[in-house]
């Protein structure tokens, strides 16, 4: 009993250690950036005597914070519904047709999980060019869905898999069409599995750089990630200003993990477990 | 009569085949024209060459050729593979080592263990771009308060320009992406942890086993599937890693281009453009994604196969 006393306490040590090192940085991130520069060098640690809000103001004017968002929240909302649309169709259409057919489609989408989009890119770009869209939202839009296929097909695909079928059979006898089935016995089912899938692309879409870097110039384009990238390279020795612009993309994210750690970390986690 | 039912059950099985299809298109059709499409093709690409966004003029290998035998490139790419292996080993080492010590320490029940998990886990939500900035200032020599509180407690030999040396920025560039990454083997460890059975561990207890014994001889034969999940996704995520590079040491892998990745090659050559010309040489950049695809490829493969010889036992 007093051994496994000690390895709770040394459980809590070396846990505390790392929750400290885990949050050190993001606290001095968002204290710091209340502070006006010189507080910030002299006294780094603690909370701001000279209270500022300077740095938010400096993003929100020279970097029109309000349409950066705007632009990632639409991007996000955009991609995700449809995901969970055309995905969950997918699924349900690969778990109940029994082929050697739809096997392959499946092993072909779910080879994604392991094949990162990225090595594409100089294609993807040739084709938005092609399609007109770049310096546009919408060309980051198909991207997005086509990324968010493999994982939504493995999970919500595993999910239908262990419905019981006679749910589905009883509705056919009388006489209701696949479609019928799918969008009111299956879709409101499935939820579960849904904000599973919601989560991991979320997070990957509201985070992403890399598209929007290598497709996006325009300003009225810019999602928060092209926004913080531009605007820390300016202000690179103002860290008032700095600070504030990693504040403005971290705060959001944040507050929604705190609130819902349980699913963002399922969701987050999803691609790796076994349906 | 049975002739007519077979004819009209056949019609109604390819109609069901057929609804099956229109049910599977939408998803089929994005995801061939903006992954699975684009990623074929630029293998194709890879054996061409010219300026700008269509390059025409067909030369066989001779991309690949240059990659490994043009002093020019071969530096920078063998560089690039040698960084990207580094950066890989380190993840797979530190990070994994401590989401298993982590997992093993949380899968005990005790008052708090929830925050613990949560603190943990929530680097792994922001994103790469942020966490990279945030650290560059933070290890920022002068300024930054690694350096500050280093002199503050005596050591100011220990406080260095961590992104400022060549055989320092790569491991300093690591560790931060270690430092945010780290929640997602502890989680899945947990996962995997949690499902053994507590009788067993009591057992085990009783038994006198020690809490090392237990999770070498116990815990860790156990884990072996979930480890193996670990590793190749570890090994996806690292081999295609940039942002974090981006963020804390430009595109061109500053200093010296010691933490360039093959990422980071990749963005240089074929969408930005190398310093002087500034103008893309995509097929040379498809030749380095289709080279980071081979090693990615391989190394799932060989993953594939361990991992069925694994489930034989």
């Amino acid at each position: 009993m007093l051994k496994l006393k000690i390895h709770h306490f040394s459980a809590y040590i070396i846990l505390t250690l790392w929750s400290l090192i885990v949050i050190f940085p993001l606290w001095t991130l968002i204290i710091n950036s209340f502070k006006p520069q010189k507080e910030i060098f002299r006294d780094p640690f603690g909370l701001p005597k000279n209270f500022t809000l300077e740095g938010y103001k400096a993003a929100w004017q020279t970097g029109r914070f309000d349409l950066y968002f705007t632009n990632t929240i639409f991007v996000t909302i955009v991609s995700l519904t449809l995901i969970l649309f055309i995905g969950s169709m997918a699924a349900y259409a690969m778990a109940m047709w029994k082929s050697k057919f739809s096997v392959a489609l499946y092993i072909f989408f779910i080879a994604g999980l392991m094949i990162p989009i990225r090595l594409g890119t100089l294609d993807i770009v040739r084709l938005v060019k092609a399609l007109h869209l770049q310096d546009t939202l919408w060309s980051l839009i198909p991207i997005y869905i086509a990324m968010g296929m493999p994982i939504a097909t493995f999970v919500l695909t595993a999910f239908i898999k262990e419905l019981p079928s006679e749910m589905f059979d009883a509705a056919k006898v009388d006489g209701a069409s696949e479609w019928q089935v799918y969008s009111q016995i299956v879709l409101p089912l499935m939820r579960p599995a849904l904000a599973t899938v919601a989560i991991f692309n979320m997070i990957k879409i509201w985070n992403d750089f890399w598209f929007p870097l290598v497709l996006i110039r325009a300003e009225k384009s810019r999602t928060v990630a092209l926004g913080v990238s531009l605007l820390f390279g300016q202000y690179r020795t103002d860290w008032t200003r700095a600070l504030a612009v990693l504040s403005l993309a971290a705060l959001p994210i944040l507050l929604l993990y705190i609130l819902l750690s349980r699913e963002f970390i399922k969701g987050l986690t999803a691609g790796a477990v076994k349906g | 009569m049975s002739l007519q039912m077979n004819h009209q059950k056949r019609i109604s099985e390819n109609k069901r085949k057929l609804t099956w299809f229109l049910f599977i298109l939408p998803a089929l059709l994005i995801y061939l024209t903006f992954m699975a499409g684009p990623l074929f093709d630029s293998l194709r690409l890879s054996l061409y060459t010219g300026e700008g966004y269509n390059p025409s003029r067909f030369v066989g290998f001779q991309n690949y050729q240059n990659l490994f035998t043009n002093p020019l490139w071969r530096e920078k790419f063998f560089g690039a593979i040698k960084h990207t292996t580094i950066f890989f080993l380190i993840h797979m080492s530190v990070q994994n080592s401590f989401g298993l010590l982590f997992a093993n320490l949380l899968s005990s029940e005790f008052k708090g263990k929830n925050i613990y998990r949560t603190i943990i886990f929530a680097p792994a939500t922001l994103s790469v771009l942020v966490v990279g900035f945030l650290w560059t200032l933070i290890l920022n020599p002068q300024w930054g308060a690694i350096n500050q509180l280093l002199i503050a407690i005596g050591l100011k030999q220990f406080a260095l320009p961590w992104l400022g040396r060549e055989n320092l920025a790569l491991p300093v560039i690591s560790l931060t992406s270690v430092w945010q990454w780290v929640g997602m083997p502890t989680v899945l460890f947990l996962a995997g942890l949690i499902g053994i059975s507590d009788e067993l561990i009591e057992a085990a207890r009783i038994d006198g086993a020690s809490e090392w014994k237990l999770f070498w001889h116990i815990k860790f034969p156990l884990l072996k599937p979930v480890i193996g999940i670990v590793a190749i996704l570890t090994f996806v995520d690292n081999f295609n890693a940039f942002d974090v590079i981006y963020a804390m040491a430009g595109v061109k892998g500053e200093p010296a281009y010691s933490t360039d990745l093959l990422a980071t090659l990749f963005y240089r050559t074929g969408i930005a453009g190398e310093h002087p010309v500034g103008i893309p040489n995509m097929g040379m950049g498809a030749a380095i994604a289709t080279m980071t695809f081979l090693i990615l490829m391989s190394g799932v493969l060989l993953w594939l196969y361990f991992s069925r010889q694994q489930a034989k036992e």
